[in-house]
């Protein structure tokens, strides 16, 4: 078969086979990386800036407005748009799929992804037409400074982020909706049963049962392990969701009041305690919903990949409450830098609250690698490869994590490139994305009804180059943090070049390997079938592996 | 073991994460070449499952352990409020301008000084540098004010243990008008604001 030819036409995929959930959770993927290649671009041009004034780079990328509206919209392109999309993408279609029932909507579903779509553009556009930039913290009152940002930009912008969140709640209802219908495997509990499973009362409960000698309180819990970590993720998100929609209508109200020509008092909010409810409601994002829907991750892919049960189930079952927990009581380990902050809330919150996540993670890591073990030999398959790369991303960042999360660390690490670098990206780019793209995989034959994969050789270029990058960059990064280098401070003369211009090289090996998984995967399905993805679908079904009449 | 510098402090940090990244990195690929073998993998060391969970929950616990015993400003700042400092420097900050800064500070070695900044308007940062672009500290310096309209404290101690010449510079971001628009350079650093002298040569008098 000709170049041109597969491109146009992929390799087997038939767009028209693919049934309407299929469809959607292949409409989501495709925009997430999308975005993904537009915050892979985004993040190369800062560091290039950062490389100093002889990088290869266009000047007016060192303007100051320049610079930061980029690094605004770099954290809501990359969580939101493409991991948020790709996230959610993969969730409604796999719960439907370990639930064995039809989603409760094909028609939100759609809506979720363009919500959010267009949410991610319309804040991209804030930060690229009018400048706003207030980083994706908005410490208050800066996201209502009208004397540095315009007002338009800023109520575009929040505007936007107010659409990615409602996105968000509608994703929060399909998948709370899909769980609880009484249809199916479902038909005959009750939604009592299933809220004690969600919340892996059953598996706490086996375990004292085992404990002391009694037959487990559910021999068949309701709701599959993998669900579990999503129906619990998804509170986090729902919190999540809340928080920045409310603080994105206090912004947006301080700007309408401005623009009336009667702008408010922005020293009526309290900075730190803004700070306090923002950085609660962002951590839920960081420690809580990362975590709770990577350890459900891993433990799907260990089983899947193994085709075995996982090791110490009911364990991991009560681990996912307890991250729970915990996720909510952590926030304050952002706080540590903060003078006002109350002593005690950043010893117990910040420190010793947080150092719980080593437990949780640590523990989500073993069973996971006992899980492999166990079923030991195995082929290095793509997706085994994946979910070990996501574990290393885990492994190293997660112990970043908690040496930052301490009074006396974090007196010499806050706001550096330490944080962003060790902790942050290779906890996004290696731990999670790495896990995302095992999904992929895992899934892929799923979604394109056994579509062969264009190159085999391609996917291991990819994981191989993406791998090394993504440790190296965020390595680098982290040195330059260690040389005192800040995180959110624009360096025009070169100060910290060396560090950078590896990070450089590293972020460019992402870039590359993400343009290679996207040529792998259109040269799979072709334009054609692409486009096909987005047109609607013959087929209505809303489940995947089942008759819905069952 | 007490570290008398961030510099110390940040060298040792360099070298026990490095280590523990190499040897992270170094497991995993050993248990991916082991998960593929068909002969079976002989183990290294037997950690029993409570084994494991107990030495993480040490070292979550132990490394602020470690860090309260061996890093003396983490015990200083819990206790500041009740430490008289040696000198005290209070002034603001506001439009992206440190206002009533003094010019210059002249410290001697040991001293513990007090640094306690008011916002006026928006988060700034409060931040110490070596010449070598290394950070000495650093600290949010928050809007807000009490009842009374006095503006709300943001305060530090630290004492200076090693000869040197400090940078001050606003370690968060502030929005772009805190930086020239022509040429980029921050607008909030002022070059050689603190001299620490009197400490002998490796620090401390």
């Amino acid at each position: 078969m000709s170049f041109m030819n597969t491109l146009m036409n992929g390799t087997d995929f038939d767009h028209k086979s693919l049934n309407a959930l299929q469809k959607v959770t292949l409409r989501a993927v495709v925009m997430s990386f999308l975005f993904f290649g537009l915050v892979a671009i985004e993040g190369m041009i800062m560091r290039m800036v950062e490389v100093g004034p002889k990088a290869p780079i266009p000047h007016m990328f060192f303007h100051p407005a320049h610079f930061f509206s980029i690094m605004t919209v770099h954290p809501i392109v990359g969580i939101f748009g493409s991991t948020y999309q790709l996230v959610f993408g993969a969730f409604m279609f796999l719960v439907p799929f370990l639930t064995k029932k039809p989603l409760y909507s094909v028609k939100i579903a759609n809506a979720v992804w363009l919500l959010i779509t267009i949410g991610t553009a319309m804040s991209w556009i804030a930060a690229f037409v009018w400048q706003y930039a207030p980083l994706y913290t908005l410490y208050w009152p800066l996201p209502a400074d009208t004397n540095q940002f315009s007002v338009v930009g800023g109520i575009v912008f929040i505007v936007g982020v107010a659409l990615i969140m409602v996105g968000t709640l509608l994703f929060i209802y399909n998948i709370y909706a899909t769980i609880f219908a009484r249809v199916g495997i479902h038909k005959n509990k009750t939604t009592k049963e299933l809220l004690i499973s969600g919340f892996g009362i059953d598996g706490m409960l086996n375990l004292i049962n085992k404990l002391r000698g009694k037959p487990p309180y559910s021999k068949e819990p309701a709701l599959a392990l993998p669900v579990v970590a999503i129906f619990r993720g998804t509170v986090d998100t729902f919190l999540d969701a809340i928080v920045i929609l409310s603080a994105g209508i206090l912004v947006l109200v301080y700007l309408i009041f401005d623009a009336s020509g009667h702008p408010l008092n922005v020293a009526s909010v309290d900075a730190l305690l803004y700070k306090n409810y923002f950085w609660w409601g962002l951590d839920l994002v960081a420690d809580g919903l990362v975590l709770i829907y990577v350890a459900g991750s891993w433990y799907l892919l260990a089983t899947l990949i193994t085709g075995q049960k996982l090791f110490m189930e009911n364990v991991a079952r009560a681990a996912l409450m307890l991250e729970l927990l915990v996720s909510w009581m952590v926030w304050s380990h952002h706080l540590l830098a903060d003078q006002g902050q109350p002593e005690m809330m950043k010893l117990i919150s910040g420190e010793m609250v947080t150092a719980f996540e080593l437990l949780t993670q640590g523990l989500a890591l073993f069973i996971t690698l006992v899980t492999l073990w166990k079923a030991r030999p195995l082929k290095m398959t793509p997706p085994l490869a994946y979910l070990l790369g996501g574990l290393v991303g885990f492994g190293l960042a997660v112990p970043a994590a908690i040496i930052q999360a301490d009074m006396g660390m974090n007196r010499v690490l806050h706001n550096t490139q330490w944080i962003i670098g060790a902790h942050v990206h290779i906890a996004l780019i290696v731990g999670l994305y790495m896990t995302l793209y095992s999904a992929v995989y895992v899934m892929w034959p799923l979604v394109t009804n056994n579509t062969t994969l264009f190159s085999k050789k391609l996917t291991w270029a990819h994981f191989w180059l993406y791998l090394i990058g993504g440790i190296g960059m965020g390595a680098f990064m982290g040195m330059a943090g260690l040389d005192g280098m800040l995180r959110r401070h624009l360096y025009v003369h070169g100060e910290f070049n060396t560090m950078m211009t590896f990070a450089a090289i590293c972020g460019s090996m992402i870039l590359i390997a993400w343009a290679i998984f996207l040529f792998n995967i259109v040269m799979s399905v072709g334009v054609k079938g692409l486009i096909g993805i987005f047109l609607p679908s013959e087929d209505k079904t809303q489940s995947y592996g089942i008759e819905e009449d069952d | 073991m007490t570290f008398a510098s961030s510099k110390e402090l940040l060298s040792f940090h360099w070298m026990a994460y490095s280590i523990y990244a190499i040897f992270i990195i170094s497991l995993i690929a050993w248990f991916a070449y082991n998960l593929t073998r068909k002969e079976k993998a002989k183990s290294i060391v037997r950690i029993p499952f409570y084994g494991y969970m107990a030495f993480l929950v040490a070292m979550g616990v132990g490394h602020h352990i470690f860090t309260y015993n061996s890093i003396p400003w983490v015990s200083q700042d819990i206790m500041r409020h009740h430490i008289k400092p040696d000198a005290s420097y209070e002034f603001e900050v506001g439009n992206h301008k440190w206002i009533n800064m003094p010019k210059h500070v002249t410290v001697q070695c040991g001293q513990t000084i007090k640094f306690d900044i008011h916002s006026r308007d928006l988060v700034y940062g409060f931040g110490l540098f070596r010449q070598d672009g290394s950070m000495v500290m650093q600290m949010q310096v928050n809007p807000g004010t009490d009842v009374n309209g006095i503006l709300d404290s943001n305060d530090i101690l630290w004492t200076f243990n090693h000869n040197g010449e400090f940078d001050v510079m606003s370690t968060e971001y502030s929005g772009p008008e805190a930086y020239d628009e022509k040429t980029g350079e921050s607008k909030m650093i002022v070059k050689k604001w603190l001299t620490v002298q009197g400490c002998k040569e490796g620090g401390k008098k």
